[in-house]
């Protein structure tokens, strides 16, 4: 396989670009692997990508209902940052920024991730007394963040209306300057070829159907491509935790909701940050084509339909205008949907399931994407291993029974 | 400038209205009635802006909503509009419009020198580079930035205002062409309840571009009858220049009016845009089709358009798009293109059609006007720079795959394509149907309804006006039926034309090699050509929303209407599979970009974003100054600085105050509810985690609310206001949600309880009096009540009279000293604070906000839930256990305490802070560590909640959350702060003021 | 946009209502019997159905009822809504 650069770019230049490569190949599946994954978002495809990397294990499929990376990790506004209260969160998250610093690099993919910053805005004494405490943590942690003032703010974000006359005036951020956003397609397509690279089978248009067992053991799972066996299964599928549960024969404490985004017209570079803010409801960004790029609350209740009720829509915009009354008169293009898995806590579960050999990674609720890379590297290690890394041990679903829960709500909030 | 291009006569222009406009800083005239694009063309403009990629110079495409080359940047300052499509812009007196993405000029742009390397920008070409150095990708990523983006955003605030309104109807019909306006006569006669929107400023559609007759009369006159009779029904409502962009579930659909875009600057009056929510009992989707353009080389230049967009030029803006004319069709409604531009004096050098055969009627008019007719023929390359010169026209084979022949060349200054009709799916998409493929037709049609809806005329694929027009009536009479309206209307008659069936062209082939060939564009705005799409099959991706993503197809403002389709006929061709296989195309909203200014609406600013709430004192706290801290909705004094004073100023004087004599806080805030009915008790059982069945009448009770995971969730007192009748208090942030939650386990869990819920929060106005004075002042303009500490003892409630009226006077305390809470009906809540005021003027009495009101409850270790809690957080964590009933059966949240990591004993736990310094005050939310120095990550053992300077102590306090806190009295602790101070504080109880409590014991 | 009927006050848009999860799971009657699994199970473990699902929904912009609904949570089609201890319609799962 050829890698990527600047000379194999002028290469097929040459050629007319006649002679690229696949960048992943697509072949049938085989009748036993050692590894399934099922789910080919960017989590699951990360999942593969490390466990042939880290873990040497070769003979891994990738099982993708759709097509790859058309879940969450392609419908999501891309904020990577790892500024989180709690040890258990920070440590999860910061492991997953580090591997976004040299993820490019490492899978010879430009995933364009760009480190512009992300600003969480302070609205009242307690958001402050919150961010304050948040940062504080981080810093003890090893992560980068600052409390800034509104002055700074200003700086760093002319469009943003700072006045103290707002309904909701701004009254400081937390800034962490090493987050950021990065290209949501590109990391999926990047740990595709990464993976395939080492052997791993890629199929898409999979749907599993069943999970095969055995005196309490997994023993593959039955797809619309017929049987594939394997002695570990690995499931990564967002939005969709709880069928796949149900059809392993238990149930998890997760609901599923629509989350919606939208953008904008594009337009030229007017936001060089990111900008969240919990109090008003909404978040904002620009893509490097231009788009603004904005989220919304998740609706009330559940859905699988990737798609949620215009009023949330309506509501996000309000606030982003509220934020920034000079985008009034730019223009929304498009606006989307997605399923987004909740659980009591706000944090992801990875780990060990009833079943030996079936392995959940599911829960990030409206904050996956920017941990693709972490939650990979840990369900990684303990698909191979069988136990749960230091990381993700806190992060069972044992933890719902004992009351260990990390509720992160402060952190996540509508935040992503 | 004179419009050298108008035609003499004809059209739908206002002649004797000519308006100026100046476009990249030249100044032109137009007509009344002309687009900007009808405009620029009728001055012989067609370059009007640079592609997104590769800046090549790109013309006016289309004559609406699908345009994706004359993209503009309309006026400056606070009206300035970003990316307006100029097909769409109606033309005003003194309309500024200028071209987007070039630079420094539209003529002269320096980066089309991207066209000359563009070999080396293929799709996708960003993620095989620009990773080495890994430091270097931010500044290539500005220089992306700065290259990609289309108009600017505004700099300044918008002037405008935007509006919501709602709406239920019988029948909404989207789209007012002749089949909309059939759908509504239909309808609208049988007296439903019809709304008609249609994105133009006039109804009449495609018609209006067309000499077609209905009804034996030119359409342009029946259309004006159908518009005056709608106008003249009750239950119709037209509106023009509204888009419904929306469709969502339920029928709900979004509609966007625009009220003054149209006008002069200077006679705009009154809101931009209305935002229309409509709730239809059956919609009517009648929406058109929108024309194809055909890829073949170079078929991007300047003086290419769509053919029907050429007629609607000619024929509703008189405007003559060249003067040298070559059709490009594969399908038979181009020839009426070729007929118009004959009529309008153009030469028509050629019809070049796909087809091998073209005998219908249409067709046959044609070569009788005199115009060659080129059969399998296809146009395989053009030249020309910032103008088409001439196109290359081949001999095309009869399955479309292959030219052959000798290029016979054709000058020639416009080029009308016309590839086939794509029905406009998207709001049918939109409601949940799944387009479906027509071989064909060579279209994507409307699926199978799921919502009460229905699709007519070319939005249905049927592109016959006959036909149409027969279908618009039977959908608006079985609209109407449907919502219980007698309707048998009978469709306008129009006169049957038979056409050739279309030839389905996804890409012209090409006569050089493959891969050598030049651009033929898909995506016109974002550069898209064919070779994109096959290159991103070459590499794998085979699902069109891998394409559409890798290549950035359809991603524009335009999002793909022109394109997409072909892209797809490519991408099935390329794949060697049918569109069909190739998969569905599945629109979301917004059919057109639409303003976040009319999705806001008034739901902006200080007043209506969230409205804040204000207690019934929030005058008086103004006029003296007070500074306002926002607690949930609520706007609440936070302290009342007098001149010269700084926070710590005011704070450390309103303490002592208060402590010392008597202050006044406003306590209108608090949630309050009455609970009412002969369950109440038991009830609140339930709800608290303490007990309720023995609390005697007239005396209040402190309470912890938890969720059912055990942690705190609210807290506050409760009063015994009968056997059957309690009055609780929330906080002030916890209101809504702790009344939602009781009427939840009271209606679902427990509707056997008598038990009644009132939230009464907004109804009484409570000033808490506090201090060793405050008898003095709350018996001095209160009667009925004895104050002596024997008759009105801590913790119990009593009413009397203010004057004339009943109050009600809880002696609780939230700071540990003498203190009373005065209720009145909220409207006396003024009256009754100057009162107090005015009683308390002897004493000193001091106002003060929730700053002094938090350091009083902390120099007694009180909590505030939310800020000293976190939902983490039990009781016996605060160390309030002995609230927590060890007695009662159940209670919510209680089986979650037992619970291994909740039952626990060296949870994080509440406890005091001194600092080593008494001066220097710790700061909220600084972390606790046992070991500054130890390595990162540092471990952390609690943090702190709140912190204060306590005047009354002399020193500083704090409470903080410890890992096993209440067994580590007397250690150590340090707080390494971001400024690289790191602050030693010992732990204590935390309870640093009148330990023994004697001070509201009196 | 959801359009719920309320049992009480009749068809009213979403906005009028808020959502309250998974109807039908019964508080355990005597919590402390229960295994913390058990306990557990009833705090945390949910259908989460992609389907048919029963849910409460409260009307809190108008008479602040609760209530159940019957909902496809693919197409969102309300199949119906009953009055709590009502028993639910019979769902045409479609």
């Amino acid at each position: 396989m050829s890698k990527y650069s600047i000379f194999s770019l002028a290469r097929n230049a040459m050629s007319f670009h006649q002679n690229w490569e696949k960048v992943w190949r697509s072949p049938e599946p085989k009748k036993q692997y050692d590894v399934i994954i099922v789910g080919g978002g960017g989590h699951g495809l990360a999942t593969a990508y490390y466990l042939a990397k880290e873990h040497g294990i070769k003979n891994i499929a990738v099982l993708e209902k759709g097509w790859i990376g058309g879940g969450n990790t392609g419908r999501n506004t891309t904020i990577v940052r790892s500024n989180y209260l709690w040890d258990e969160s920070a440590h999860l998250y910061e492991k997953a920024m580090k591997l976004w610093e040299g993820l490019s690099q490492d899978l010879n993919y430009n995933v364009m991730f760009s480190q512009r910053g992300v600003y969480n805005l302070g609205h009242n004494l307690q958001d402050m007394r919150d961010i304050e405490r948040r940062v504080n943590a981080n810093r003890l942690n090893g992560i980068d963040g600052y409390v800034v003032g509104p002055e700074e703010i200003k700086r760093a974000i002319p469009a943003l209306n700072v006045d103290a006359g707002c309904r909701y005036p701004v009254l400081g951020a937390s800034f962490q300057p090493r987050a950021g956003v990065a290209r949501h397609d590109a990391v999926a397509w990047g740990f595709a070829r990464g993976a395939d690279q080492h052997g791993v089978d890629i199929i898409q248009n999979c749907e599993v159907t069943a999970i095969r067992q055995e005196n309490g053991e997994v023993t593959g799972v039955e797809t619309s491509k017929g049987t594939i066996l394997a002695k570990k299964v690995g499931v990564v599928v967002a939005g969709h935790c709880s069928v796949l549960a149900d059809m392993a024969g238990f149930r998890m404490p997760i609901e599923s909701h629509p989350l919606q985004a939208l953008v904008s017209e594009p337009i030229k570079p007017v936001l060089d940050t990111v900008v969240m803010s919990n109090a008003v409801h909404g978040y904002v960004s620009q893509s490097d084509k231009g788009d603004l790029v904005i989220g919304a609350g998740i609706d009330s209740y559940t859905g699988y339909g990737q798609r949620g009720s215009f009023s949330g829509i309506e509501h996000t915009v309000a606030a982003i205008i509220e934020m920034f009354p000079i985008f009034s008169r730019v223009r929304m293009n498009r606006q989307w949907g997605g399923i987004v898995d909740t659980t009591p806590d706000a944090c992801p579960i990875i780990g060990n399931t009833p079943v030996k050999g079936l392995y959940f990674n599911c829960g990030w609720g409206t904050g996956g994407f920017k941990a693709t890379p972490g939650s990979g590297w840990v369900f990684a290690h303990n698909i191979a291993t069988g136990a749960p890394h230091e990381l993700n041990a806190a992060f069972g679903l044992d933890r719902f029974t004992s009351g260990f829960l990390i509720d992160e709500h402060g952190a996540a909030g509508v935040a992503h | 400038m004179s419009q050298s291009f108008r035609i003499a006569q004809g059209g739908r222009i206002d002649r004797d209205n000519q308006l100026k406009f100046s476009f990249n800083g030249k100044t032109y005239t137009g007509q009344a009635g002309d687009t900007l694009a009808s405009a620029l063309l009728a001055n012989g403009i067609h370059m009007v802006g640079r592609s997104w990629k590769y800046h090549r110079p790109r013309g006016i495409l289309s004559a609406g909503a699908e345009e994706p080359n004359a993209i503009f940047q309309l006026e400056k300052g606070e009206k300035t509009i970003p990316n307006a499509r100029a097909t769409q812009v109606e033309l005003y007196d003194d309309l500024d419009a200028s071209s987007v993405n070039c630079w420094p000029s539209l003529d002269f742009d320096l980066l089309s020198i991207n066209s000359k390397v563009s070999r080396m920008l293929p799709a996708g070409f960003y993620y095989k580079t620009f990773m080495w150095p890994k430091s270097m990708w931010m500044k290539y990523e500005h220089i992306i930035r700065k290259a990609s983006g289309l108009g600017k955003s505004p700099e300044v605030n918008d002037s405008d205002r935007y509006e919501h309104s709602h709406r239920h109807c019988d029948v909404l019909i989207a789209g007012g062409g002749v089949a909309g306006l059939t759908a509504a006569l239909a309808a609208g006669r049988a007296g439903a309840r019809v709304i008609l929107v249609d994105e133009q400023s006039e109804f009449g559609g495609m018609a209006l571009s067309s000499y077609d007759k209905i009804d034996g009369q030119p359409v342009s006159d029946w259309i004006q009858a159908a518009v005056a009779e709608l106008q003249e029904l009750p239950e119709v409502m037209l509106l023009p220049r509204s888009t419904a962009y929306g469709y969502h579930d339920y029928n709900f659909l979004t509609i966007n009016q625009r009220l003054t875009d149209h006008l002069a600057l200077n006679n705009r009056k009154g809101g931009r845009e209305k935002l229309w929510h409509i709730r239809a009992h059956q919609v009517v989707l009648a929406t058109g089709a929108m024309e194809r353009p055909l890829v073949h080389s170079n078929n991007d230049r300047p003086g290419i358009m769509l053919a029907s967009a050429v007629s609607t030029y000619v024929n509703r803006y008189a405007v003559k798009p060249g003067e040298r004319a070559v059709i490009f069709t594969n399908n038979d409604s181009a020839y009426q293109t070729a007929l118009d531009l004959n009529a309008a004096g153009a030469q028509v050098v050629a019809v070049v059609d796909a087809r091998s055969q073209s005998s219908s009627e249409l067709a046959n008019m044609v070569r009788s006007a005199g115009i060659e007719v080129m059969n399998s023929c296809a146009v395989v390359d053009t030249s020309g720079g910032k103008r088409l010169q001439s196109v290359q026209v081949m001999s095309l084979s009869s399955d479309g795959q292959s030219v052959s022949g000798q290029r016979r060349t054709l000058s020639c200054d416009l080029l009308a394509v016309s590839g086939g009709w794509s029905p406009v799916v998207h709001l049918s998409s939109q409601s949940g149907a799944k387009a479906v493929w027509n071989e064909e037709a060579a279209m994507f049609i409307p699926g199978e309804p799921v919502q009460q809806q229905a699709s007519v005329g070319s939005a249905n694929g049927t592109l016959e006006l006959k036909l149409s027009l027969i279908e618009a009536a039977n959908a608006g009479n079985a609209a109407a039926k449907a919502c219980g309206f007698d309707s048998n209307m009978k469709a306008p008659q129009s006169d049957a034309v038979i056409s050739d069936p279309i030839m389905p062209l996804w890409l012209v082939p090409s006569d050089k090699e493959k891969g050598r060939e030049p651009k033929a564009f898909i995506d016109l705005q974002n550069d898209v050509g064919s070779a994109d799409i096959e290159l991103a099959a070459r590499e794998g991706f085979h699902s069109v929303e891998h394409v559409k993503r890798y290549t950035a197809m359809g991603f524009g403002t335009d999002q793909g209407k022109t394109g997409n389709i072909n892209g797809m006929g490519i991408l099935a061709k390329t794949l060697n599979q049918t569109i069909a296989e190739t998969g569905t195309t599945t629109y979301r909203p917004n059919y057109t970009p639409v303003t976040f200014g009319s999705m806001a609406g008034q739901n902006l600013g200080s007043r209506l974003f969230d409205p804040a709430r204000k207690t019934a004192m929030h005058g008086w706290h103004e006029e003296n100054g007070a500074e306002f801290e926002d607690v949930g909705q609520w706007k609440r004094p936070w302290y009342y600085p007098k001149a010269g004073e700084t926070i710590h100023d005011a704070v450390n004087r309103e303490c002592l105050a208060t402590r010392n004599s008597v202050g006044i806080l406003d306590a209108s805030t608090l949630g309050k509810i009455e609970i009412k009915g002969k369950d109440s008790a038991q009830f609140l059982e339930m709800m608290y985690t303490n007990n309720w069945m023995k609390l005697p009448v007239g005396m209040a009770r402190y309470g912890f609310m938890l969720g059912e995971d055990g942690m705190v969730m609210d807290d506050g007192v409760t009063i015994r206001l009968a056997e059957d009748h309690f009055y609780m208090h929330t906080t002030s942030g916890g209101a809504a949600g702790v009344l939602s939650s009781m009427e939840r386990w009271l209606q679902t869990e427990w509707p056997e309880m008598e038990v009644f819920l009132t939230s009464v929060t907004d109804h009484w106005a409570t000033a808490a009096v506090v201090g060793p004075n405050s008898r003095k002042v709350v018996s001095a303009i209160c009667e009925g009540i004895d104050f002596s500490a024997e008759a009105f003892p801590f913790m119990a409630s009593r009413v009397g009279k203010i004057g004339e009226l009943e109050c009600r006077i809880n002696r609780i305390s939230f700071s540990g000293e003498l203190a009373y809470e005065v209720n009145l009906p909220a409207n006396y809540g003024r009256f009754m604070w100057e009162k107090l005021m005015e009683a308390g003027a002897k004493y000193d009495i001091t106002p003060y906000g929730t700053e002094t009101m938090h350091v009083l409850r902390a120099e007694k270790g009180y909590v505030i839930v939310g800020q000293d809690t976190d939902g983490s957080i039990t009781v016996d964590d605060l160390g309030m256990s002995w609230a927590v009933s060890k007695t009662k059966v159940d209670f919510l949240g209680k089986r979650s305490l037992t619970r291994p990591d909740t039952a626990r004993t060296d949870r994080k736990q509440l406890v005091g802070l001194l600092t080593e310094e008494p001066d220097s005050v710790l700061p909220e939310g600084a972390q606790l560590v046992n070991d500054p120095g130890a390595a990162t990550p540092v471990p952390m053992v609690g943090h702190v909640s709140s912190s204060y300077y306590s005047a009354c102590c002399g020193h500083s306090i704090a409470m903080a959350l410890v890992k096993d806190g209440r067994r580590r009295m007397g250690e150590t602790v340090y707080a390494p702060l971001a400024d690289g101070r790191v602050l030693k504080a010992t732990i204590t109880q935390p309870l640093f003021y009148d330990k023994e409590g004697a001070k509201s014991n009196v | 946009m959801l359009l719920i009927e309320c049992p009480w006050c009749g068809e009213r848009d979403e906005s009028e209502f808020s959502y309250a999860g998974e109807a039908h799971i019964a508080r355990p009657l005597e919590t402390e019997k229960l295994s913390d699994e058990e306990w557990a199970n009833y705090l945390f473990l949910r259908k989460n159905i992609k389907g048919l699902h029963r849910e409460q929904w409260n009307h809190a912009a108008g008479c602040r009822r609760y209530f159940n609904v019957e909902r496809n949570t693919v197409s969102y089609k309300i199949s119906g809504s009953y009055k709590i201890g009502e028993q639910g319609p019979v769902g045409d799962d479609t």
